[in-house]
């Protein structure tokens, strides 16, 4: 192998990480993830990143979202540490590089 | 021992130990403390209370801990003070305010942490943390010092000046973060996730923290001779201490220490940060976020946890949830110092503007026995009254000086 043909693979393969998006995944999900605290998947919308979700780690489009698709009640989803409520919700895009956070609704006061 | 039987989650009812678990792992909901309240009722009277410590222990049975006599600063068992002065102002009958500005650390605070930090003792915890907007701060970083727990207390940046001083007294971390309290307790629950030896009072503790606001329900039912009064007015941020008060109120009939009553509990919020009274006033039943914009910082929670269960709460009760503008919360904290002689901080003005514009709109009637909750002292927010309240120029050490800067004043001599 030259060394022109390395840096192209190591070129490749740091491609394939920038493109990807984090999902940071709350305690009570990481049953669905083996135990897995971040799991990264391609970008797109909450919902596709949602779908990904779902194929990767089957079971969480039930947790996340009830019957009509929405969001749980006592689910909020940050991207970029921003609440989706205040962006365009379950349409708002997540970027190469970003983070979508999953967190228990329920906490302070 | 306690009446604890376990937790269990207010949406779908699974149920989990008493440990420190806040959230259901299955729907997400929030985990609520359930006792045997058949074994309470066997064991409870007025006069095993009565004998009871001046602190909100003498409601131990009521509560989720084990600990006998537990440590602390005594919170709670404050004055009920009957205003007869404000109740002539606002046109109403019988009303009475829960001073809660006479807690150690100067708020309703001091209840849940006494509460949620005793539990967390007993859980082997050494490490006191939470997000707060102020008055939380205050009490966690006090009992804490008190307990000899180490404290992690997370703000927003812009709190008040003297909320951050009489934070950092007490020793402890005390992080300040760029943002508002809804990013700040974003981040905590995440913290929390990172730091399961951490007792986040209102994260992870938050099923034993929030039992401790049922003891404002407990208090005002014995003070008022062990009767339920007819209409409270409660100030909402996270909607938990308005939630805990109709639970206390319904444990105190339950467990047959009071006859059944029907309690009306209305809401007071700020214009600037209404979510709630947004929801009550659209017939919504979805508590929409909003990014808080208010002097009123300790209510300042743009995303209530426990918004719905307000919300459903005074709807259930037949109350309403009202809002009101920072003039009006000025307005209300120099009311109720002028009439009463007790100096609220912002929140309290929120309190009272409410009660004052529900009195005005008919919602609280003249024929009831009203209990305003006025939950912290007016020394945290002096900033509130820059410019609104006025302040003399200093006059010279002399007789004339004093009788010219009274000129035109009135001063009988004589009792109001």
């Amino acid at each position: 192998m030259s060394a022109a043909e390395v840096t192209a693979a190591e070129a490749g393969a740091a491609e394939a990480t920038v493109a990807q998006i984090t999902v940071r995944v709350p305690a009570q999900l990481r049953s669905l993830t083996g135990g897995a605290r971040e799991v990264a998947l391609p970008p797109g919308t909450v919902a596709d990143v949602i779908g990904s979700l779902e194929v990767a780690h089957p079971g969480m489009r039930e947790r996340l979202l009830d019957e009509d698709g929405s969001l749980r009640r006592f689910v909020n989803v940050f991207v970029a540490d921003e609440d989706v409520r205040f962006l365009d919700g379950l349409a708002t895009d997540v970027r190469a590089g970003q983070t979508v956070s999953i967190v228990p609704a329920v906490a302070g006061g | 021992m306690s009446f604890v039987r376990g937790l269990s989650c207010r949406e779908c009812a699974r149920s989990y130990p008493a440990e420190a678990l806040h959230v259901c792992e299955w729907c997400f909901g929030p985990l609520e403390v359930s006792y045997d309240l058949e074994a309470l009722r066997a064991v409870v009277t007025r006069e095993r209370i009565a004998a009871g410590p001046h602190n909100l222990w003498r409601y131990a049975d009521f509560l989720p801990v084990e600990t006998k006599s537990p440590p602390g600063l005594g919170a709670g068992f404050t004055p009920l003070i009957k205003a007869d002065r404000l109740a002539a102002k606002l046109g109403l009958g019988e009303l009475y305010l829960k001073d809660d500005t006479r807690n150690p650390t100067g708020s309703f605070k001091d209840r849940v942490v006494s509460v949620a930090l005793t539990k967390a003792r007993e859980l082997g915890f050494r490490v006191a943390a939470c997000a707060s907007t102020g008055n939380l701060a205050n009490s966690v970083a006090a009992h804490a010092a008190r307990l000899q727990m180490e404290s992690v207390v997370l703000i927003p940046h812009d709190l008040e000046v003297v909320k951050v001083l009489t934070t950092a007294v007490f020793g402890g971390r005390l992080i300040s973060v760029d943002g508002n309290y809804d990013d700040v307790n974003r981040l905590c629950s995440e913290l929390a996730d990172q730091h399961p030896d951490w007792a986040f009072v209102n994260v992870n503790l938050r099923p034993y923290y929030s039992e401790g606001s049922k003891t404002l329900a407990f208090e005002v039912a014995e003070q008022l001779g062990w009767e339920l009064p007819d209409h409270v007015v409660v100030p909402v941020a996270s909607g938990s201490q308005l939630t805990k008060i109709g639970k206390g109120f319904s444990e105190l009939v339950s467990t047959g220490l009071v006859e059944a009553h029907d309690v009306r509990i209305s809401g007071a919020q700020a214009t600037g940060c209404s979510p709630v009274a947004a929801a009550f006033a659209s017939g919504a039943d979805h508590v929409r976020p909003v990014k808080p914009c208010t002097i009123a910082k300790s209510l300042a929670i743009g995303n209530p946890a426990d918004g719905w269960y307000a919300l459903d709460a005074v709807r259930r009760s037949g109350g309403a949830v009202g809002s009101v503008t920072d003039d009006e919360i000025v307005a209300g904290i120099v009311l109720l110092a002028r009439t009463e002689g007790v100096f609220a901080e912002t929140a309290g003005g929120v309190t009272i503007a409410t009660l004052a514009k529900l009195a005005r709109e008919g919602i609280i009637r003249r024929d009831e026995r009203v209990v305003a909750y006025v939950t912290g002292n007016g020394l945290k927010t002096v900033e509130a009254l820059e410019g609104r309240v006025v302040i003399d120029e200093p006059i010279g050490a002399s007789l004339d000086d004093v009788a010219r800067a009274l000129e035109g004043s009135v001063l009988t001599g004589a009792p109001a």
